[in-house]
This record gives C-alpha cells, structure tokens and sequence, in this order.
C-alpha cells in the first residue's frame, strides 16, 4: 500500500503529517511513502531528507493524492487556491484519510467523505484510554501548545522571568497564573518553572493538584467542595456558585500576577469566560495574557483569535495555530503519533491497512468507513474514572497502613502475653529443680539481652548478622568437645563429626562475615 | 581452679559475643564486632579443650582443621549472589551437630541424674534433638530451593496441614514414651523421632514458596538459635544456653521484621502456599505499556538530577551489581544525585540487597531503606527498578482486596518518571499484576537486566 504526504495548504500551517525520521519505521510495516515536493519545508524538513529515508518524492500534490492509497494530513481537508481544487474531490472511493477532522464542527466534510466512499480517520477523535495514549496526537499538540504559549508570553513581557539579585539591584520574578492543568496547562506549567517564573495554576479537576505540584507549581484551591471531573479525564460544567468563587479567585490574582496563560476547554461547548473586561483592567501595565482556547471562543473576554492585541495596557494573545509555531517538533511528535497508529492498523506488517471496527481505539477514531458516517461513535459503558476515586478511597487506608508500621516500629508484646510469660517462668521455679534454674536464668536474660542488642542493627547489615549469628551458633563445638572424652566408641565418633561440621560453621561463618563487612564502604 | 577459670572464661566470651552482636548496628563498628565474636571463640573454644578434652586433642586438631579449611575454602569462593544458599546450608549444619551432640550425651551421659532431674535432662535431650533435627533438613530443603535445585514453587500435597499436625503429635507421644524408657529403647524411639522431625522439617520448607526464604531463612536461623540453647542446657552449659538464646531472638526478630514487610503473619507465612491460591483475586488492567529503548533511557537519566534504583530478587539472579553500580558511579560523577531504595524483603535473604551492592563498591550512604526514601519520591525524577516487582506494587495501597493489600511497598509511581528494567510481563511472586506497569509516567525496558545495563552504562557519561 502506497501512503501519501500532500503538503498543507492551509494559510500559516507549517506542520507536515510524516517526518523523514519515521519513513523507515513506516517502510518496514511493508507501505510505501509518497511525499509531496516541499510538504517538509516549512518544518525544516527538505524533499533530500525524505528521499534520504527512502520515500518518495512526487511534484505535485494531486499526484500524491491520486496514486497513494491512504492520505496522512495534519488538517482537514480543503480547497487549494493555488491550483484551484478542492482535495476532497481527488479522494476516490476505497482510499483511507487520516487527519485532524474535527467531525463534530465539520459536518459538512464528513458528508463529503462519504459520499466519496472513503474510510476516514480522525486523530482528534481516538478515545482517551491509556491504551491509545501513544497516538494522542491532540496531548501532543497540547504539549507543544503549552510550551510555546509561555514563549509567546516571554516575548511580549518586558522582563525576566526568573529573579535575580544583580550587582545593579534584585529583579523580581515573574508570576504566572495558569487556568487550566490539562496536558497544555501542565506543559506551560513545566515550561514556565524552568524559566524561573513563580508559577500558581488552578483546575476544576481536584485530583490534577498532585500533578501540578510535582511539576514545580503552586496548586490555587477554592474553599468550595465540588468534583470538576466530566467524562475521559476532562473537565465539565461547574455550578453557578462554583464558578462565583472561582471568578472571585482569578480576580483577585489578576492584580498580582504579570503573566496569565488560559487552558480552560470544555468538550463540545464554548470555551468559558474566566478572565472578564475588569480583571484584564486590575493587571499590572505590560502585563500578558495568552488565550488558548482562542478558537473555542477564547477564555478572556477581550480575547481575539489569532491576533495578539494590547487592551488597557496588557496584551492578550490569541493565536490558534501556536502548534503550528514550533512546526519541527509538532511535525515529530505527531509524525510519531501517526507511526504508532499504523502500528495498530496493520497487525500483521504487510503493508494492509485493517479498519477493525470492533477494536475500541480505531473504532472510536473512525469517522466514516467505507462511505458510511460512523460518527459519533456508540457510547462505550463506563467512561474511564478518572484516577480520583480509588486514590480517594485509598487515602484513609493508606495512612491507617502508614500508622500501623509507625506503631509496630518497635515491637510489643501484649499484657496477656507477657503475664502470661511471667506465670509460666513462675511455674518453672515452683516445679523444676534448682540446678535447672540457675541456668534458665541465663536463658531468659540471654533472650532479653539479644532482644535488645539485634533491634539495633541496622537492616542493611542483616546478611551480615545472620552470617556472623551463624558463625557463634558453631558454639555448639563446645557440646561436642565435653563428649569427646567419651569411652563409647560410637559416642566419640559422633562428637569428632560434630566438631568437624561446627568448625566449617565457625571459620566459613567468620570469615565470609569479614568479607562481607570489609565491603561496606562510604 | 579450673571450673572457675573456665567459668571466667566462658563469661568473658559471652561479653565478646554481645559485643560482637551490637557492633553491627552500624557499619562501621562492623568489622570490630566480627573481630571481638572471632576472640570469643577462641577463648571458649580453647578454654573448653584445656579444661575438659586434653586427651583427645589429637582428633580435635584434626577434625577442626578438616572442617576448618572446608569453611575457610567455602567463605572464599561464594559469591555474594549465593549469600541466602550460604546461609541456609551454615544453619543446616548447626542443627546436624545438635542432633548428633544430642544422641552422644544421650548414650553416655556426662553425669548421672536421679528423679526430676532425669526427665528434666531427658525432656532437654529430646527437645535439642526435635529441633535439631527440623532445622537441619528444613535448612537443606531451602538451600535446595534457593539454588535452584529444588523448584521454588510451595510444594501442595494434599491434606499437608494434617499432616505436619500428624507428625508433631506422633513427635509429642514419642516424646512421653521417651522418658522413663530403658536406655536400648530410649536410643530407639528418638531415632524414630529424629526421622519424622527430618520429615517434617523438609516438608515444612518445601511448602513455603521462593519469595518467602528471607523469613524461612529468618526463621531456620532462629531454631538454630534454640537447638543450641537446648543443647547447653542438656550439658549443662551456660555459655552454649546464652549464645543459643542470643542467636535465637536475632532470628525470632528478623523473622518478625521480613513478616511485618510483607504485611503477612509469621504462622501464615510458615503454613505456607503463598503465591498459588492468591491469584484468585487478581484484577484486570485497563491500559497498555510503553517500551522504551537503550537511547531513550540514556537520555532521560542524562536530563534528570535525581536518581533512585529500587533494586530486586532479578538484580541477584542476573549478577547485574557492577554495572549498576558503574552507572551509579558515571551518574554521580555527572553531578546527579543517585540513591537507592531497599526494600526489607528485596532479594532472598534479609540485608540482601545490601550485601550485592557493597560487593559493587556502591558506598553505603547513599544505599537507603524504603522509610527513609519514600517522603521523597515526588522530588524524584526517575526511578529505575531493577528485577522487582511487589514491592513497588501500588495495589498494596490502592486495591484494599488484593493479596499484597497493606504490605508497606516503596512508593515509586509519585516520581515523575519511572523505569521498569524486567525479563517480561511475568507477575510477580505473589501472582498479582502490577498497576505500576500501565501507568503513564512509566517505561518498560525489557530485557536481562545485565545486558541492559551494561548497554546503558556504555551510553550514559
């Protein structure tokens, strides 16, 4: 099966489905890569690089279109205004499309599709299981989102991010506040801390505080109880008095922070308006905010997509195509994605694509199969619980575990037990003979003084105390030299054994001790 | 004179073996306290051969030198991997001579009692032997599994409960018709009692799966312990009774700790079968793993600051401490901080772990026990687990019916990343698979743990 990589047409789109570096690896599950002429540029990627890794190149994009059997785009279809045709009509029955769709804003292309009698697959539409997570490719344009949104707010802010103390003076550092810990939020996040930049970051989403504060930022709570989680780990509608104290929140860290980056997308709806006309108003001059959701309808009120504007002395940045600002690494990584989705079309690596439809993944990621709309796809049962609840659950079981070992540090032995023991040494010294006393005696002061002396030796040198415990243990020689004078022939020979089998415990256990111990260095 | 001045002695040498004991609480007064345990010896030893066997000393001489250069061959040539198979046959050999010292004082007792004195004797006789006897084929049975010539899974004859409870009250009527025997008869019953107690010993040990040998270890270490103190007291013997005890509680305590590491109870862990009928409540996981290759691992250690290695029984199996602690060195020397994390019950044999890393010339510094490393996991920035899998098994706390629930585990899923180094998806001993494995922030990187990391030393630094 030969797979196509037209060049995208669409205005500023720099990414390209297929990089040079996975041709190989696509080549090997038995296709051919047919690459259009300057489809890489933009990414840095060159027509040599591609031919390099074994692919090939064709001039013109109907030429790809029209010869491959599977088209791997980055976006939805359209019309091309240079050579003045729609792509949608050079697809013909029996080929297989695989791209960003959207199906759910773009009815009409899917109409299309199938009328074509294609098979289309949408790569925003793959379930969120932890199966498919290696062909996310909308985590991996998150990612790379999150990254450049804090580029962009570096390059409109006036200052450093991180403070210093300089021979001229102490430079604050920046705070950030970002709204919204999903794989973007927590990559700004990341990408931010690293800048040096004091960063705060809030989500509906209760369990996402962990998360947030190994990445180094401060998690903003609300004294408010409500569970944020909606279906497949994203966030839902909030109730009214939520959103109150929320606002009240963001409002109040708007006068103090320089920078905020907005993440805060609900699936299927508008993206809601945290950030109103007047908290804009109470930042600071020179102030940034940067919208991620732009396209949803921005999360700012004054937000205007893919334009970067100033309003009351900030600048509040919008553009939609931020993935699209870092085409290389966007390109790899989706590039990537792709790779890992062949992987699962085609099992067997004969260079066959199969659109399972009972395999939940490529069922769920299909959108019109072989000219029949398969979207939405049926509801599967449960949605995946997000990892909230059994954590929740574990909570009060696991500190209960942690003070369990706290208490059984040091072992103890109950009041029964140890009246118990008392009575049973009071019975030995009513009822056995002296003789036997003296040396029981010994034996419980002996087992009292072990019990104290082995407790603080220190685990790591465990085998060595087994070892050297197994070395004094060949005391018993001592049993067996009182027996040797023995007159009985048999008695003798029995003693002279057990000298030879404890002297071999007595030397190996000494000296493999020494070994051992000789090792223990600082 | 000489009953004091061997007295002196004795009391002397038991100080040495107390001081000996306490100076392995920590490393470096280790070497001193081997050292003191080593003149304890001497001095009772020596003492003992003045004072009661001048006439025999020319088969002593010779009998200790031939045992003597045996242990002295042995302890030179074992490599650290084979420790727990070291340890276990050492243990097997103290309960042989217990038996064996056991029917010698029996035959010819060193002096003769009248009344309660003689069953107390004779009950002393029977005890030491009992013991012995159960320590010695219970030590060979678990040098066996831990060699790998017996199979390490719990051996499950059927009714065996039964049977061990058959066996120990046969050993208790014995035991009654023991005393006040004729000595002919005497001799004879408690070679029928030393038989079944050998019986019972191999039966007991082979019904305990592998994973469980640091408590059977524990365990047989112990009854080596009592089959001594039940010897001195036989021959009247305070320094045999005290050493006996005190190594006794050494092993009563370390069984204990290995135990309250698995979460598991002494009695259900020497019953046995653990591993086999636990599957029953495993639970299935939703999600998939990622691999990840040599490069991929090199490069993410080369971008993190810190570094925890959770070591593992495979760690052992694949004699993979050099190049562990090689990495180690070439990390450290690269500026990152790299620690270890050990788990009690890592490995076959309590301290383990420890013992294979200090091999490696890993400083014992860095090398931390799971309390001390577990408040800073979510400070870390990799974990690489080597050849484990319980105990990094994050059902312990999540999954309240699982069979490892409560076992105190080192919580390396809250690091940012983790990296499993493992043969294959095989569960772990206790048969549950582990969450650990599907999460996100984890990689598996299959393969032996030596040739992966030796892979991975030649690509870090």
């Amino acid at each position: 099966m030969k797979i196509g990589v037209p060049r995208e047409i669409h205005n500023n789109e720099r990414r390209v489905a297929v990089t040079p570096e996975i041709v190989p690896s696509i080549m090997e599950m038995g296709f051919e890569v047919l690459v259009e002429s300057g489809a890489g540029e933009l990414a840095n990627y060159t027509d040599s690089a591609y031919e390099s890794a074994g692919a090939t190149v064709l001039p013109s994009g109907t030429a790809v279109w029209e010869s491959a059997d599977a088209i791997v785009k980055v976006r939805a279809p359209e019309f091309n205004e240079n050579g003045q045709y729609d792509e949608i009509d050079l697809l013909s029955a029996g080929q297989h499309l695989i791209a960003f769709l959207w199906p759910a804003q773009n009815p009409e292309v899917l109409q299309k599709l199938s009328e074509k009698g294609v098979s289309a697959i949408s790569m925003d539409a793959v379930p969120r299981i932890s199966r498919a997570q290696k062909l996310d490719a909308l985590s991996s344009m998150a990612n790379v989102a999150g990254y450049r949104a804090v580029v962009e707010a570096a390059q409109h802010f006036g200052r450093f991010f991180s403070g210093q103390i300089t021979a001229a003076g102490r430079v604050p550092p920046a705070k950030i506040m970002i709204i919204g810990a999903g794989v973007a939020g927590l990559s700004a996040i990341g990408t931010a801390t690293s800048l040096g930049a004091i960063v705060r970051a809030f989500d509906t989403r209760p369990e996402v505080k962990e998360q947030v504060e190994s990445m180094g930022a401060e998690f903003l709570e609300l004294d408010f109880e409500e569970e944020g989680s909606g279906a497949g780990g994203y966030a839902k509608v909030m109730s009214k008095e939520f959103i109150e104290a929320e606002m009240a929140l963001f409002a109040e860290q708007a006068e103090e922070v320089d920078i905020i980056i907005t993440t805060a997308l609900i699936p299927g709806r508008p993206a809601p308006k945290l950030i109103t006309e007047a908290m804009v108003r109470s930042m600071k001059t020179g102030s940034v905010i940067v919208d991620l959701a732009a396209e949803q309808g921005g999360n700012c009120e004054l937000t205007q997509p893919d334009a970067a504007i100033g309003a009351h002395g900030v600048t509040i940045i919008g553009y939609t195509d931020l993935p699209s600002r870092l085409p290389s690494q966007s390109s790899q990584l989706y590039a990537s994605n792709i790779r890992n989705f062949f992987e699962d079309l085609c099992p067997d690596k004969n260079g066959e694509i199969i659109v399972d439809m009972e395999d939940e993944v490529i069922r769920g990621a299909t959108v019109v199969h072989n000219g029949e709309i398969t979207w939405p796809p049926p509801q599967r049962e449960p949605p995946p619980t997000p990892a909230q609840k059994p954590a929740d659950q574990a909570m009060p079981s696991k500190t209960a575990a942690a003070e369990v070992v706290q208490e059984k540090k040091k072992f103890r032995i109950g009041p029964y037990a140890f009246g118990l023991a008392l009575a049973a040494i009071v019975a030995v010294g009513l009822y056995a003979p002296a003789s036997f006393l003296t040396h029981f005696t010994v034996f419980v002061l002996a087992i009292f003084v072990g019990w104290h002396v082995i407790w603080n030796v220190t685990p790591s040198l465990h085998t060595p105390l087994m070892s050297v415990t197994n070395a004094i243990s060949g005391i018993i020689i001592v049993g067996a030299l009182l027996e040797i004078g023995a007159v009985n022939p048999y008695v003798k020979a029995l003693a002279a054994v057990s000298i030879l089998i404890a002297s071999v415990n007595i030397f190996g256990g000494f000296l493999v001790t020494q070994r051992m111990l000789r090792m223990f260095k600082k | 004179m000489f009953e004091g001045l061997i007295n002196s002695l004795y009391i002397i040498a038991s100080i040495f073996f107390i001081l000996s004991l306490g100076g392995l609480s920590h490393q470096t007064s280790a070497v001193r306290g081997n050292i003191l345990g080593i003149l304890g010896m001497i001095l009772a030893v020596c003492g003992t051969i003045a004072a009661k066997a001048v006439d025999s000393i020319g088969i002593i001489v010779a009998m200790m030198a031939v045992g003597g250069i045996f242990g002295v061959l042995v302890s030179m040539r074992v490599q650290m991997t084979a420790m727990p198979q070291l340890v276990a046959i050492l243990h097997s050999l103290v309960g042989l001579a217990a038996v064996f010292v056991g029917f010698a004082n029996y035959i010819e007792p060193l002096q003769e009692y009248e009344g309660v004195e003689k069953v107390v004797h004779e009950v002393e006789i029977f005890v030491g032997v009992l013991i012995g006897a159960i320590t010695f084929t219970g030590s060979v049975a678990a040098f066996g599994k831990l060699q790998g010539v017996i199979s390490s899974r719990p051996l499950m004859l059927p009714a065996r409960h039964w049977l061990n409870l058959i066996i120990a009250i046969v050993c208790i009527w014995l035991g009654a018709e023991f005393l006040g025997s004729d000595h002919q008869s005497g001799v004879n019953v408690l070679l029928i009692m030393t038989l079944l107690a050998f019986v019972l010993g191999l039966h007991l040990v082979l019904a305990i799966g592998g994973a469980d040998m640091p408590v059977v270890i524990s365990m047989l270490n112990s009854y080596s312990g009592w089959a001594a103190a039940a010897t001195g007291f036989m021959l009247e013997n305070d320094l045999l009774i005290l050493v006996g005890a005190l190594v006794g509680s050494s092993g009563a305590i370390l069984s204990y700790i290995m135990c309250r590491a698995m979460n598991r109870h002494f009695v259900s862990v020497i019953l046995g079968g653990f591993g086999t009928t636990g599957g029953g409540a495993v639970e299935s996981i939703e999600g998939s793993i990622s691999e990840i290759n040599v490069d991929e691992v090199a490069g993410l250690l080369s971008s993190s600051d810190s570094v925890v290695i959770v070591p593992g029984y495979g760690l052992a199996v694949a004699h993979a401490q050099h190049p562990v602690a090689e990495l180690t060195r070439k990390l450290r020397d690269g500026g990152k901080q790299v620690r270890f994390a050990i788990h009690p019950v890592a490995g076959r044999m309590p301290g383990h772990m420890n013992v294979l890393l200090a091999e490696a010339k890993v400083p014992y510094d860095i090398v931390e026990e799971m309390d001390e490393i577990n408040p800073d996991m979510p400070d870390t920035d990799i974990v690489m687990v080597i050849g484990a899998n319980d105990i990094v098994n994050p059902s312990a706390q999540d999954t309240p019916d699982s069979p490892i629930a409560g076992m105190p585990v080192i919580e390396v899923w809250k690091a940012k990343h983790t990296i499993v180094l493992k043969r294959s998806m095989a569960s772990g001993y206790a048969g549950v698979d582990n969450p650990l494995f599907y999460k996100e922030n984890n990689r598996m990187f299959f393969g032996d743990a030596k040739e992966s990391l030796d892979k991975l030393v030649a690509m870090v630094g």
